[in-house]
């Protein structure tokens, strides 16, 4: 377990965009008392502002395995799942599977869209269910895949979790920098840096005005310029927009994304969306329709990302509208 | 363990959900796609608690109780999220208020009274979604749903998966299938809560059988009826009201009314017959039973190969409806193209099943109209015949008096009940008491009965997904089937949403019934024991009035 209180000492946090303690998570399901046991490596990244999952894959397969591995040893009776989208699988699969070399890990390929990587979609797709979210409690950790204790960490967490292992842990996470940018990339660049400073380091930051999204399409903020102190959250990735963009448009697009993304299962996620994306449409927005469709997202929404979707949503709304 | 609810210390059951234990303890907590039937979703988002120590709102219908756990049910928070997404919900859902299967009695309508929420917040986005037609048995308007997901679970129960949903505009909807056939057993309308199915002709064309004034109304009613109307009209659940349907049926003006029950002594007694017959020459089994006009749809869209094992005897309604437009018509001196025979049903399948080609005699259709029981409840509120109050009547004869076996027709076994009640006093002068039926699988009970020398294995199973799990290899020589849970007084024609506790005192009754009869041999029922000397002689119109076919269907 000494692994465990690395994690703990260097203050892991998950980088799939939850940022849960990765030594708490590690620690239940190796804890958990089971016949069998798995582990799930998430390289669906869905959002379209993040691609530094795919970015690691392509560049540092190996410590993606050697993190993979790490958690075969610590948890007993495990196996693992590479869970990947389809153009990452179909690029990466032969490289990833020789290093693999007979390890227990399998590769599969995502089925469905940007909600089939959430945790328990993940667990549904592999399963060969339609990859929806399940109802949480329990959670992946204690009930998972095929019902037995799942860790699942995102590929990025796991290509520090070798860093760790091989004591090079700098505190560093990958951003995806995209948008009205000269340099679009990932740039592997301290956790403590604030925005302004990324960009600046990059050659990113803009000459004019703009604004930009920080922490990805599907849950990121938006914020001006003068609020670029600050750190990213999230997935690590910077969005930035021309001052010339249509707000209105964007707010439209971010709803079509999310109608497409989402499974409409729950109500507020599914008629909540719709109708902003009724406002949207229009170009008038009706603040308390507006307010209150936000209070029932954040609050009875099923999964994530109907939580998720309330701060882009808000802050463009409110900064730019 | 112990929980704190709304302040107050209640005991409960590790496993149990938030939901479950509010109810018991008398808390009401509103839950729209939440039924006890099928599957926890938690979609709705109405059935919101706040728990201390957890932060936001959760869901009673998916959360499992912990010792201690502080629970609070109504808060401004909670009544907050639950008006706007009840808000929500209104606006998928075209109101038709007065022509609902829920006919007022709808939790949706409740809870915008309870909330006091504007119903018409937002546009009907589903203004002008297809209406859909199954047959000549099941409508769905789909501008009515509110896309929790129930009708698909139960349609997936019941094995067959024909509603499935389909992305439109990202949007998702509800849809027939399109490479699927519906079997019209009903469940997808009785696990609705927002009323989005109805059977057709419910409730615009209930009069209709009524109308016409120059034809003798001769009306029957099922089994199942008598245990379950009375909830339309506030009576306890398994309350018997056969004599008070009688009175209401007589005061809508009705020149007759038979009963159901007498048709099923007919069926026991052919299906006896075809039993014994089986067993001798060990064909076609194990014969399975085909009074269920979903359970045979099913055999004929989905194992066609398995036709041959249904018995042919026809169902009670029919054979009844044949004895009415033959026999009694004969008696009563009347033209039986002048007769209407209406069948009060628990199921919405019986209205596709009177429209089978096969079963005309003399060219007319034994039965003219089926209405459900709801359907039949509907009539009485718009004549103002309240069932709690009206007196009882008795049932009209030659048909209207059955053996106990003819009354548990109505609950699962009881088929089955009968015909081996009836086989082992055939095939050894003997009555059978009692048979022990074990619990083999989900609502799937069998038995082994010695019968002489012979022992016979029988199975009687409920739920057409349960029934899948037993069609092939199974080690029977005879079953019966019934689409619905727990048979008919499951049915897709029942009151609405029902749930196992109901149904199992609507079938408790039906037993009840049956214990108390003097005759519970549907041989002996005197009127069976004189039609077949004076009326049912010869084979020819044994088989017009007591047999069909069956065939493939796609």
């Amino acid at each position: 377990m000494k692994i465990i209180t690395e994690f703990k000492k260097h203050e892991l946090l998950g980088r799939g965009g939850a940022a849960f303690p990765t030594a708490l998570k590690w620690e239940l399901v190796a804890r958990a008392k089971a016949e069998k046991k798995y582990i799930i490596c998430n390289g669906s990244e869905g959002d379209p502002g993040v691609f530094k999952d795919g970015f690691i894959l392509e560049n540092y397969p190996q410590e993606v395995i050697t993190g993979i591995k790490a958690a075969l040893e610590i948890i007993n009776n495990s196996s693992a799942y590479l869970y990947l989208r389809q153009d990452y699988y179909q690029k990466q699969r032969k490289r990833l599977a020789k290093l693999i070399n007979g390890c227990p890990i399998k590769i599969c390929a995502k089925t469905g869209g940007y909600l089939a990587g959430e945790e328990t979609s993940v667990c549904a797709a592999i399963e060969g269910e339609k990859p929806e979210p399940r109802i949480k409690p329990p959670f992946p950790c204690e009930s998972g895949l095929w019902g037995c204790p799942t860790l699942i960490n995102n590929v990025e967490t796991f290509y520090y979790v070798a860093q760790i292992v091989q004591g090079k842990y700098e505190k560093k996470r990958f951003y995806s920098i995209s948008g009205a940018v000269k340099n679009k990339g990932v740039y592997e660049m301290p956790l403590s840096w604030s925005i302004e400073r990324i960009l600046t380091e990059t050659g990113n930051f803009p000459r004019g005005k703009f604004f930009l999204q920080a922490g990805g399409k599907a849950m990121g903020e938006i914020l001006l310029s003068n609020e670029l102190k600050r750190q990213v959250k999230g997935s690590g990735a910077i969005i930035v927009y021309d001052f010339q963009t249509d707000a209105m448009a964007l707010l439209r697009e971010m709803i079509d994304f999310f109608l497409v993304a989402n499974c409409d299962k729950c109500t507020p996620c599914r008629e909540g969306i719709y109708r902003i994306g009724q406002m949207a449409q229009k170009g008038e927005i009706d603040k308390k329709d507006l307010a209150d469709i936000f209070f029932v997202l954040e609050n009875t929404s099923f999964c994530a990302l109907g939580r998720g979707s309330v701060l882009p949503l808000k802050s463009l709304i409110n900064k730019l509208l | 363990m112990k929980i704190i609810l709304n302040k107050k210390k209640v005991v409960a059951l590790p496993g149990e959900t938030i939901l479950a234990v509010a109810k018991k303890n008398g808390v009401e907590i509103p839950a729209l796609c939440f039924h006890s039937d099928l599957k926890i979703k938690a979609s709705c988002r109405l059935c919101l608690v706040e728990i201390k120590g957890r932060p936001g709102l959760h869901t009673a219908c998916s959360t499992k109780v912990e010792p201690g756990m502080e629970i609070i049910t109504e808060s401004a928070r909670i009544n907050k999220a639950r008006r706007i997404n009840l808000e929500l919900l209104f606006a998928q859902h075209q109101e038709e208020c007065d022509d609902c299967v829920m006919n007022f009695d709808c939790q949706l309508l409740e809870l915008a009274r309870k909330y006091k929420i504007n119903i018409n917040r937002f546009d009907d986005r589903k203004k002008g979604l297809p209406v859909y037609e199954f047959g000549p048995a099941l409508i769905f308007d789909s501008s009515k749903c509110i896309d929790c997901g129930n009708c698909i679970d139960a349609c997936q129960q019941q094995g067959i998966g024909y509603l499935e949903k389909e992305e439109k505009e990202n949007l998702y909807r509800v849809v027939p299938g399109k490479n699927k056939e519906c079997v019209y057993c009903g469940q997808c309308l009785v696990h609705c809560p927002a009323g989005a199915f109805e059977a057709v002709g419910e409730f615009e064309d209930i009069a209709k059988p009524l109308e016409d004034k120059n034809k003798v109304v001769v009306f029957q009613i099922a089994p199942s009826v008598r245990s379950s109307i009375g909830e339309e009209f506030g009576l306890p659940y398994g309350s018997v009201v056969t004599e008070k349907i009688v009175a209401g049926i007589k005061q809508l003006g009705v020149d007759k009314v038979f009963d159901t029950c007498v048709g099923a002594d007919f069926t026991t007694v052919e299906e006896s017959l075809e039993l014994i017959e089986r067993l001798q020459s060990k064909k076609n089994l194990p014969m399975f039973t085909s009074c269920c006009p979903a359970w045979v749809r099913f055999i004929e869209c989905y194992y066609p190969k398995l036709i041959p094992n249904l018995t042919t005897v026809r169902s009670p309604q029919i054979i009844l409806g044949g004895l009415i437009k033959t026999y009694w018509a004969r008696q009563a001196k009347i033209d039986p193209a002048r007769i209407t025979v209406v069948s009060v049903m628990p199921c919405v399948a019986k209205k596709y099943e009177i429209t089978r080609e096969e079963l005309k005699i003399n060219g007319l259709r034994p039965v003219d109209y089926v209405l459900t029981t709801r359907e039949l409840a509907k009539l009485f509120q718009r004549k103002k015949i309240d069932l709690k109050k009206i007196k009882s009547e008795k049932i009209d004869n030659p048909l209207g008096i059955p053996s106990g076996a003819g009354v548990i027709y109505g609950a699962s076994g009881g088929v089955m009940e009968s015909a081996l009640r009836t086989t082992y006093q055939k095939m050894t002068n003997k009555k059978l008491l009692k048979i022990k039926f074990e619990t083999v699988g989900e609502r799937t009970r069998a038995a082994e009965v010695k019968i002489g020398n012979q022992l016979i294995r029988v199975a009687a199973v409920s739920g057409l997904g349960n029934a899948k799990k037993i069609l092939e290899n199974n080690p029977y020589d005879y079953v019966e089937v019934m689409a619905c849970p727990g048979g008919c007084i499951g049915g897709g024609g029942q009151p609405m949403l029902a749930d196992e506790e109901v149904r199992r005192k609507r079938a408790a009754s039906l037993f009840r019934i049956d214990s108390r009869k003097e005759i519970r041999f549907a041989e002996e029922n005197p009127i069976v024991k004189k039609l077949y000397q004076k009326f049912l002689k010869d084979k020819k119109i044994v088989d017009s009035i007591c047999h069909t076919k069956f065939h493939e269907q796609n």
